[in-house]
């Protein structure tokens, strides 16, 4: 590695300032935290309504209903903190360029980290509701999004005004298994669950996910607290592919998961603090998520190692999605036609690392922007053969699944 | 009308802000706690009312561990704190002198740290590879595998620490608030060190020792933080699973009827407690 390379620095200021959270658990936390403060009106009013379907109305005609939007010269984006490119001065050359080329004057606001609300605000009131504010918010796929679907709380895209998504999305952006036919997602980025290892203490390469069971690292392994991945990674050894699991799979999962626990090889549920514990030293291997410990490599850890097992690993995206009764729903559409194009999402996924939706930046990102480190990382664009590795989460969205799962899965993390 | 009405209405007056302050954010959203444990439902369909008084006993019997657990590690950091922060308070109180809130302010001064922040550096500290751990495997004085978080000690001991100054506070306001003339009256009646303690100035400070207690042990048995980020896989309190239940599986039923069981649990230890020891303490110590 070069230190003089800008993006050396910009990837070590983010492992410096990036919050000892996942980004999935945070989406649960502030999901979580708008119910429960939505919950009080509701409870004033003698009753706890549900919340399916108090979006939009059933049968909207969402073709004639964006033929009648005017394009509009704002747009207000609502993001994750150091989700985007960042120039000097805290300028993002991406918006600038947009903002230069269609004359809509970006509103960004990297609020979703700390800013419960903004998910609290994604709750139209009916019948006209109230804008939430933003005209795009990035959500994490997760029975969250799942819920806003369901609520109808999302206003579904027009793919006639998409055609750089058309064109260029690749199969991380198109394949969806939460939202089949792409009808609210467009996938900002992605990333893999794998593991992740100190070759020092596991004395060797790790390459299945069978290591995580090995008695061999009896209390140095590290397990996710999410109960997503704590069920899915027992599905993988499993051999069963989590996407078309039932749940007489996920009981099979939850009894190896349990073992593994019971044995004591498991040192600890983490949340993102796993990446400290294993730069401390407290775990030899651990289930990871690939951008931290690209990060962690271009932050004094360079030993760390990151692999996709042999038996799979879980993929899971970021999307923006349009809340219902946004304002500007055209700006949006055009802001997420343009990061769709190559050369625009070269600038973004430069900076930002993880899976990139768009295969052809890669070319662009080795020989225009000079940086092969980054195009040439299979976690920032997976060669067909890691694609094929990786897999979807179980669809366990609904409330009897959900309730399923956790009633499953919670017990072996928090026992 | 004149002063009776003004006595009537004086104090009704004073406590209006209190008043409303218990009625709206403690009152009435306890009701709706215990309302809300009695549904069923969940939050895409709704919650409706169906008395499901059987989620107590299932809340109680699935969780039993947890809340034992949270019983004993509170019930440990409480008296390591009492243990621990009586002798400092004391020594500030009698020998501080006129450096006393100079003290003070020191034993309080990482407390103005976030919390977040304090265990996050003992989670450094304490690391298999940390600087203590480390240097004693070097030595050859514990294993190489030894390990120190993810252990019931590692909790325990963030929740005394977290508590040391709960603690301190109302013990030391209890010693310094003594009259050196009562423990000079002792001692001119020839009572020994050990006799002046225990008869005198044991039984002056025991308010601070109740209140110490009440303060440590209630915040700690609910804790949560302590052990999610210095505990392992078997060290889930309560709190934690309170916290789980509400906020990831939005199983808001299950939540509240945990939150009010722990809640009576503390209230009938609160009342036990008070009966035994609280108004009792100076007559019974001083015997």
């Amino acid at each position: 590695m070069d230190p003089k390379r800008p993006e050396n620095e910009t990837a070590w200021m983010r492992g410096l300032t990036q919050p000892r959270l996942s980004r999935r658990q945070l989406v649960h936390g502030a999901a979580g935290f708008a119910v429960l403060t939505a919950l009080g009106p509701a409870l004033a009013a003698c009753g706890v309504g549900g919340t399916k379907g108090t979006g939009s109305a059933e049968d909207v005609d969402w073709t004639a209903w964006w033929q009648e939007q005017n394009a509009t010269k704002n747009l207000s984006f609502a993001n994750w903190p150091l989700y985007i490119d960042t120039g000097g001065g805290g300028k993002h050359p991406s918006l600038e360029k947009f903002t230069k080329e269609s004359g809509i004057n970006v509103s960004y606001k990297p609020v979703i980290r700390d800013n419960a609300e903004v998910l609290l605000q994604d709750q139209p009131g009916p019948p006209a509701g109230d804008p939430i504010g933003y005209d795009i918010i990035v959500m994490s796929n997760g029975w969250e999004l799942g819920q806003l679907i369901a609520n109808r709380w999302l206003t579904p895209l027009d793919h006639s005004q998409l055609p750089n998504f058309k064109k260029y999305a690749g199969e991380v952006a198109t394949r969806l298994a939460y939202d089949e036919d792409l009808e609210y997602s467009a996938v900002w980025q992605a990333g893999v669950t794998g593991i992740a290892y100190d070759p020092k203490l596991t004395g060797g390469e790790i390459d299945s996910v069978e290591a995580l069971f090995d008695p061999k690292f009896k209390g140095k392994v590290g397990m996710l607290s999410d109960n997503d991945e704590v069920g899915s990674l027992g599905l993988l050894a499993l051999g069963i592919d989590p996407a078309t699991s039932t749940y007489d799979d996920w009981k099979k999962s939850a009894a190896k998961m349990k073992e593994q626990r019971d044995k004591g090889i498991v040192r600890q549920y983490y949340d993102n603090s796993y990446v400290k514990a294993l730069q401390n030293g407290d775990v030899a291997l651990t289930q990871a998520y690939s951008g931290d410990i690209f990060q962690s490599n271009n932050s004094g850890y360079p030993d760390l190692k990151f692999v996709v097992p042999k038996e799979g690993a879980m993929l899971w995206r970021d999307n923006s999605v349009i809340p219902l009764h946004a304002k500007n729903p055209v700006s949006a559409l055009k802001w997420i036609d343009f990061y769709y194009k190559p050369e625009n999402q070269a600038m973004i996924e430069d900076w930002i690392n993880y899976i990139s939706p768009v295969p052809d930046a890669q070319a662009i990102i080795r020989d225009e922007l000079d940086d092969p480190t980054v195009a040439d990382s299979p976690l920032v664009f997976p060669p067909q053969s890691m694609m094929d590795q990786l897999r979807e989460y179980p669809l366990n969205y609904t409330p009897e699944t959900q309730k399923q799962w956790a009633g499953l899965f919670d017990p072996i993390i928090q026992s | 009308m004149g002063r009776n009405f003004k006595k009537k209405v004086t104090p009704l007056l004073l406590t209006a802000p209190a008043n409303f302050w218990l009625w709206a954010f403690f009152t009435i959203p306890l009701i709706s706690i215990l309302w809300l444990s009695l549904t069923t439902g969940n939050t895409l369909d709704g919650f409706t009312l169906t008395w499901n008084f059987g989620i107590y006993p299932d809340a109680v019997s699935q969780y039993s561990e947890q809340f034992g657990r949270s019983f004993l590690y509170g019930g440990i950091s409480t008296a390591l704190a009492l243990i621990f922060m009586y002798p400092v308070a004391y020594w500030i109180a009698f020998r501080g002198g006129k450096y006393k809130a100079i003290f003070l302010f020191l034993l309080l001064l990482p407390f103005l740290v976030s919390f977040i922040i304090r265990i996050l550096t003992w989670q450094f500290i304490l690391a298999d590879n940390g600087i203590v751990l480390s240097a004693l495997k070097d030595i050859g004085l514990v294993s190489q595998n030894a390990h120190v978080l993810s252990t019931p000690f590692a909790v325990i001991a963030g929740l005394t620490y977290d508590n040391l100054p709960w603690m301190a506070l109302p013990v030391y306001v209890a010693l310094d608030g003594i009259k050196r003339d009562q423990i000079e009256a002792a001692s001119d009646l020839y009572a020994s060190g050990y006799q002046r303690f225990r008869t005198v100035i044991l039984p002056l400070s025991a308010p601070g020792i109740y209140a110490g207690i009440l303060l440590v042990g209630i915040s700690s048995v609910g804790d949560f933080l302590s052990a999610q980020i210095l505990g392992g896989p078997s060290t889930t309190m309560i709190g934690n699973i309170i916290q789980t239940q509400y906020v990831q599986n939005q199983n808001y039923p299950l939540a509240s009827a945990l939150s009010l069981v722990l809640m009576v649990a503390l209230l009938a230890f609160v009342v036990l407690y008070g009966r035994f020891f609280g108004s009792k303490t100076l007559k019974e110590f001083a015997g």
